[in-house]
């Protein structure tokens, strides 16, 4: 029973955790809580089901359209709702205020379009379970925990190693030192948001083949946005745990406490962390200037 | 008529609610992300105590809303005590409301997420109105009063009034407080004129919602926001746009206003000082 509820844990904080990576990317280098994820999440796994759905494709090649299709759809996003409020350096609340938009616009304009039907992907993986020391595991979650991990220790490497990488993190410490220095700021962050919506192109798919498809999946992002809020906005690591800790804490809560209880104790978990240690488990300080 | 009377019925109680925000957000300066739960809890309290005991209606409407200023101390102390950023604020906010909302969806006296039915009906336009006049009564007097100045000062600059000896911490809960017991009025009334409440009515969309007028409207302003909450609900309803299709038109409001327009149709004016060269009240006056 422990076991079982630990693997379950981990399972769905690695999807806690690769959604809260999105979260933390933007707000590392433009310092707002991007509340358009949990959209841009939801329209990832909308693209996946028509690849799926229309197209048959495989999971592979549904996984990667997915990532194209969420990673376009937030750089859009970036450019549309936010890069005009950048350019005059309004204040990071204006931007959240916009992102909030953002989610309300999309979220509702599937509802009208798409409709509130619940669509499931077709079955990848079939209900295979592997029995591990007397705990089953189903294939799908050990497959996404393990995908999570691997996508999170690429992100990992690509930001310490490579050029953007680098132009990334000198982004995250001064923007304005980061732009004399010859990096194109609008570039870098729309790198910046590609790679934040392919993170959510994978979630979405996750989630979708996981759960199920419909307008307001994205609000399991909340859950994400506390897990970043957990492991401190703005850090990767912090990310990944953060969500591992978030999804055992919840497990645990809903398993031997109650299940009705596990929101309000994760929301609860929340506001205790924003008021007692706002910079998380491994954030970097960000208090306001004065 | 009675389509259109209603439809103003409820473009009014709504009104009471962007009212309570717009002191909040609009003249002190900070962003809620989670109003729509004091409604809720105004909604609850009020209806509890009409559906299950003999209570008289103008009694339990005051118990609704002083129920939600004092759940709104719950979350204002520890968070406005702690001097959070202010996006910070926001979401701790929208946690707290989310939470009440799980909370609400599983008590036994709400009748859980199936929602309340058979409420009395006693709302009726002259009430709405009479509330309505009332608050903005009130809402101008607590602006034009020492309390609202120092709400002003510290939504312009927090630390320059603290060194003036503003209070930051009991001024922000004051206001928070004045504001959540305005939501809780209007959600009284709006119980008592659907007759029916359900927990997924006060959620984070209608937090936007409320959000979304006072931005628009102008945040400074007292008439701004009336205006548009007015033109929020009523519009759609006039060109008989399906529900659905206003969630996506706030959406991309919101975006629009941010990016073309921060400080909203009103910006920091009254009506009354758009006619003629009438002052409007001081304390909506950028110093």
């Amino acid at each position: 029973m422990f076991l079982q509820t630990v693997i379950t844990g981990l399972s769905i904080g690695g999807i806690y955790a690769l959604m809260a990576v999105g979260y933390s990317l933007v707000f590392s280098v433009l310092n707002f809580s991007n509340f358009a994820h949990g959209a841009v999440i939801m329209l990832g796994a909308y693209v996946g089901l028509a690849l799926a759905t229309k197209l048959n494709l495989g999971f592979g090649l549904v996984l990667a359209g997915s990532v194209a299709g969420a990673g376009i759809i937030a750089v859009l996003n970036e450019k549309l709702a936010y890069s005009s409020l950048r350019g005059r350096k309004a204040p990071s609340l204006y931007l959240m205020i916009s992102a909030m938009g953002c989610a309300v616009f999309l979220e509702n304009l599937v509802y009208a379009t798409i409709g509130s039907r619940f669509y499931a992907f077709p079955e990848f993986f079939g209900r295979q379970v592997v029995t591990l020391w007397g705990s089953s595991v189903s294939l799908l979650d050990g497959g996404a925990f393990l995908f999570a991990l691997l996508a999170i220790f690429g992100l990992h490497l690509f930001i310490r190693r490579t050029r953007t990488g680098i132009a990334i993190r000198a982004g995250v410490c001064d923007m304005t030192m980061c732009s004399l220095m010859g990096v194109d700021l609008n570039r870098l962050i729309a790198v910046v948001f590609l790679l934040a919506g392919g993170f959510a192109g994978v979630a979405g798919v996750f989630l979708g083949v996981k759960y199920l498809v419909y307008p307001t999946m994205g609000w399991v992002t909340n859950k994400a946005y506390i897990a970043a809020v957990i492991g401190g906005l703005g850090s990767l690591p912090g990310a990944l745990a953060g969500g591992l800790i978030l999804g055992m804490v919840e497990t645990f809560v809903s398993t031997y406490v109650s299940s009705v209880l596990r929101d309000v104790f994760s929301f609860t978990l929340l506001i205790a962390f924003l008021v007692w240690r706002p910079n998380g488990l491994m954030g970097i300080d960000s208090e306001d200037k004065v | 008529m009675d389509y259109i009377l209603s439809i103003v019925t409820l473009a009014c109680i709504n009104m009471i609610a962007v009212l309570g925000l717009s002191i909040f957000t609009g003249f002190t300066g900070l962003f809620s992300f989670g109003h729509a739960a004091f409604v809720g809890v105004g909604a609850y309290t009020s209806a509890v105590l009409t559906y299950y005991y003999p209570v008289p209606f103008p009694l339990a409407l005051a118990a609704g809303a002083a129920a939600a200023g004092a759940v709104s101390l719950v979350i204002g102390v520890p968070t406005l005590r702690a001097k959070l950023r202010s996006d910070y604020f926001a979401i701790a906010i929208l946690g707290f409301g989310e939470a009440l909302r799980v909370i609400l969806e599983n008590l036994g006296i709400t009748n859980g997420a199936r929602g309340l039915p058979g409420i009395d009906d006693h709302t009726t336009l002259p009430v709405v109105l009479l509330c309505l006049a009332g608050g903005v009564v009130v809402a101008r007097n607590f602006l034009r009063s020492r309390w609202g100045v120092a709400c002003v000062a510290v939504r312009e600059d927090p630390v320059a009034a603290e060194l003036s000896g503003v209070r930051i911490f009991r001024t922000r809960l004051l206001s928070l407080v004045v504001s959540a017991v305005f939501c809780g009025l209007s959600g009284g009334l709006l119980a008592h004129f659907l007759s029916f409440i359900q927990p997924v009515m006060f959620t984070l969309t209608q937090s936007t919602q409320l959000l979304a007028a006072v931005i628009a409207g102008g945040m400074g302003s007292i008439t701004g926001p009336l205006i548009a909450s007015f033109v929020f609900i009523a519009l759609p309803e006039a060109l008989r746009v399906a529900q659905m299709w206003r969630l996506v038109a706030y959406g991309l409001l919101l975006v629009l206003i941010m990016v073309y327009r921060p400080q909203g149709l009103m910006g920091y004016r009254e009506l009354s000082s758009l006619w003629g060269k009438r002052a409007g009240p001081s304390a909506g006056r950028r110093p």
